[in-house]
């Protein structure tokens, strides 16, 4: 048994960043017998739903709120297995097995989601839910680093690889580059490293090329260009990762190639963010971002 | 030594003080000390600069901004309840610490050293506070229904997760038609205790200024007065009312110690509003002018000479019969006072005292230890302002080293340099001064004594200053290398 790699999946709200966190950790199971803890920091708890086969599972701090304190819960009533193949019992298509729990926090607008997240790390680290058989545990965090809750999962002792979820969509790219500032931050402190860049892609123009050359500025890999399939929604209408939906659909063996990739990972960085006016440029030459004469800036349509 | 003058001594002082620190943190402190006298031109108290955020890494003795809401101007009104909202700590360790004596059945109508706090804990932070606020408002009334009114005093966390407890306060003041008012005082906001008094006194101006139902059946005289920043610290308000009625005026209202929400909501019908601390209250003093023309004076209370020109200047405000009350009250008292003098100066004249403590009182007791023929040589604020130190150029004496925001480090090589025969601050201080073997008195809460206020007062205080500068224990405090005596002479 190797050692447990820590890895965390961060990138912009939307993106599609739990879908393909999940299918490529069901993959890591299904096809390589990978044990795996999936600790979803997201007060929408959504991150563990495919593999659950259920809509959300009870959360740390909903759980934490109803006992009194996070001190009362015990590992068992906030760690749930895996549905089916998932299941540590379960060994018929393989001896992987998939543990979820979910830090969950308070509704929009109230209280602090970031302390959720840390209370729930801390929890879980505390408990022991990071046994000796696992091989990883994989954080599913909410959209940006917008303070220093959700970057807990890549403070000291935490994720040491992050995968960022992207798409060749303008705003994806700028949540891409200011994670990455995240981690920089980070990363001689804690040993935390940009692991690359997942492109989940929207077939946009020259998607590929533009998530190639902003992983390049980065210093890091586009590690998998994820191409969109409806297959994938199909899925998820059952509450299903693709994979399990449909172990030979092709989708599914892009997953496959991506979780092939991920444990054999070796390219763990520190990343080179971008400067604004370099991520612009880099933007322009891709063609999301016009070249704009000054003189047009700010005017409407019939003006000039 | 010894033929340096006290400025020549005093200005080495600092200069020595700067000596340790870097460059920047010594170009910034040195804005905050200097060197002032009466005649001085243009010295410290002109110059001083204050008000200022506190270097990173010295020992500062300032307070935050709950504590200036919730421990200073809040805390004291007595038939009001204040949670602290937030987690245990804040509440409990501001809890009954600063003396304000109140009359009252402490639980039933009055509830100054109760400690009332929602108790945070990790979900409240997660989730939000709101819910738990509301229950405990609601709790408090059922548990104790005969106080009138509620403050909620905000601590850190509330401000960093942004809870609405200004909505949960209309909505209980709706529900249940008494006062509820909640001060965003939140600990970080600031620099010092001194935004939490501004921030108390404008929810005092928003929500107790505005309630006019109390004034509505109020009889006013025409010599109503309302005594403004005294917080009764060992019963100061009371020694000052004693004089105030002698001279024939009568005192309405008492802020905020040993007061009620009722006296707070009459004071706009007063006379003329009496400022002791004019740190902590000339906020409502000049909103009170602003809004309902009352005007507001500034007075000393402290020894008989201040105090007798304090009760001059109020009585010339009012007619002939109160200034002839008044002279009759200062002779009554002078007599007193002049025989405390007689007994105490004799054994404290030319005693060197520094001083440094908080609102008003670095300039204000100045005077009473003058009476007693001690030497104020160094002084200065917690948290006082430009006008702070301006006001204490009419009250020094002689050369006085001023320092603002003094840290723990600054204040004990002060001390080293300068070698007052009395330190007089606060209980942060207190155990430093005495283990050096130095006399030492704790001018926030008068060190379990007081009052120190009016006449009477005056000989507590001299009193105070014998028993600690003459105490036969200091005697024993020599350490056995600083006898001239030879071992075994």
């Amino acid at each position: 048994m190797s050692e447990l790699r820590q890895i965390a999946f961060y990138g912009k709200g939307g993106i599609g960043k739990s879908t393909t966190s999940q299918n490529t950790l069901a993959a890591m199971v299904h096809y390589y017998g990978q044990k795996i803890l999936i600790v979803g920091c997201d007060p929408k708890a959504d991150s563990t739903r495919l593999i659950l086969h259920e809509k959300a599972q009870n959360t740390i701090m909903q759980l934490a709120s109803e006992a009194g304190t996070v001190e009362d819960l015990e590992l068992e009533d906030v760690c749930k297995p895996g549905a089916a193949e998932f299941h540590p019992d379960n060994n018929e298509i393989t001896e992987g097995y998939i543990m979820c729990t979910e830090s969950g926090g308070p509704e929009p607008g109230v209280g602090c989601a970031g302390r959720g997240v840390i209370t729930a790390i801390n929890f879980l680290e505390e408990e022991g839910a990071y046994d000796d058989e696992l091989d990883f545990v994989s954080y599913d965090v909410l959209g940006d680093v917008v303070c220093g809750g959700f970057a807990m999962p890549i403070r000291e002792g935490k994720a040491q690889e992050i995968y960022i979820v992207m798409s060749g969509e303008m705003m994806a790219m700028y949540a891409a580059n200011n994670i990455s500032k995240g981690i920089l931050k980070y990363a001689n402190t804690g040993g935390v490293r940009l692991a690359g860049l997942v492109c989940n892609a929207r077939m946009t123009d020259k998607e590929y090329d533009l998530a190639k050359q902003l992983a390049k500025s980065l210093g890091t890999q586009m590690i998998h260009f994820v191409p969109r399939s409806n297959h994938v929604q199909r899925a998820e209408l059952r509450r299903m990762t693709v994979v399990e939906y449909s172990p030979n659909h092709d989708q599914a063996m892009e997953y496959k190639e991506l979780a092939r990739k991920i444990i054999a990972n070796d390219l763990k960085v520190i990343p080179t963010p971008l400067e604004m006016d370099d991520l612009e440029d880099l933007l322009m030459e891709f063609g999301l971002e016009d070249d704009v004469e000054d003189a047009i800036v700010g005017k409407k349509e019939g003006e000039a | 030594m010894g033929t340096e003058t006290l400025e020549e001594l005093q200005k080495k002082a600092i200069a020595e003080v700067l000596e340790i620190y870097p460059a920047k943190a010594a170009k910034n402190r040195a804005k905050h000390l200097g060197v002032d006298t009466p005649e001085g031109v243009k010295g410290a108290c002109d110059k001083t600069r204050s008000n200022k955020q506190t270097v990173p890494g010295v020992m500062s003795q300032r307070g935050c901004a709950y504590a200036g809401s919730k421990g200073v101007v809040w805390g004291p009104v007595k038939d009001m309840i204040h949670i602290s909202h937030g987690p245990i700590g804040c509440g409990q360790y501001s809890r009954a610490g600063r003396r304000n004596y109140y009359i009252g059945t402490t639980g039933v109508d009055t509830f100054v050293t109760m400690n009332f706090s929602t108790d945070f804990s990790e979900k409240d932070i997660v989730f939000g506070g709101d819910k738990k606020l509301k229950k405990a408002l609601e709790e408090i009334d059922e548990l104790f229904p005969l106080n009138n009114g509620i403050t909620i005093q905000s601590e850190c966390p509330i401000g960093l997760i942004g809870d609405d407890i200004q909505a949960v306060a209309k909505m209980h003041k709706k529900e249940t038609d008494t006062p509820t008012i909640a001060v965003s005082c939140e600990g970080f906001r600031g620099v010092s205790q001194s935004l939490g008094h501004h921030l108390a006194n404008d929810a005092i101006r928003d929500e107790v200024m505005t309630d006019s139902t109390a004034r509505q059946t109020f009889e006013s005289t025409d010599y109503d007065v309302a005594i403004i920043g005294d917080y009764n610290i060992g019963g100061d308000a009371w020694s000052t009312r004693i004089l105030l009625e002698e001279m024939g005026l009568r005192v309405v209202a008492q802020w905020s110690g040993d007061a009620t929400y009722k006296e707070m909501a009459i004071t706009p019908k007063v006379k003329l509003n009496l400022l002791h601390c004019y740190r902590s209250m000339n906020y409502i003093s000049r909103h009170m002018e602003q809004e309902f023309g009352i005007p507001w004076m500034e007075y000393n209370f402290f020894g008989p000479s201040k105090t007798t020109e304090s009760l001059r200047k109020i009585a010339a405000f009012f007619d002939e019969s109160i200034q002839e009350k008044t002279e009759a009250v200062i002779a009554k008292y002078t007599k007193m006072t002049d025989e405390v003098i007689e007994k105490y100066k004799p054994v404290l004249e030319g005693k060197k005292v520094m001083l440094y403590v908080g609102g008003l009182r670095p300039r204000h007791v100045i005077g009473a230890y003058e009476d007693l023929g001690m030497e104020i040589v160094g002084t200065g604020y917690e948290f006082g302002h430009g006008d702070d130190y301006k006001r204490t150029k009419e009250d020094i004496a002689r050369s006085t080293l001023i320092y603002d925001d003094v840290n723990e480090y600054e204040l004990e090589k002060f001390v080293h340099a300068i070698k007052p025969d009395l330190v007089a601050a606060g209980v942060k201080e207190k155990y430093v001064f005495q283990k050096m073997g130095l006399p030492f008195r704790q001018m926030h809460s008068w060190d379990y004594s007081g009052p120190y206020h009016g006449y009477d007062a005056f000989a507590i205080f001299a009193k105070d200053m014998d028993l600690a500068m003459n105490s036969p224990v200091w005697n024993h405090t020599k350490a056995p290398w600083e006898t001239k005596e030879e071992v075994g002479a």
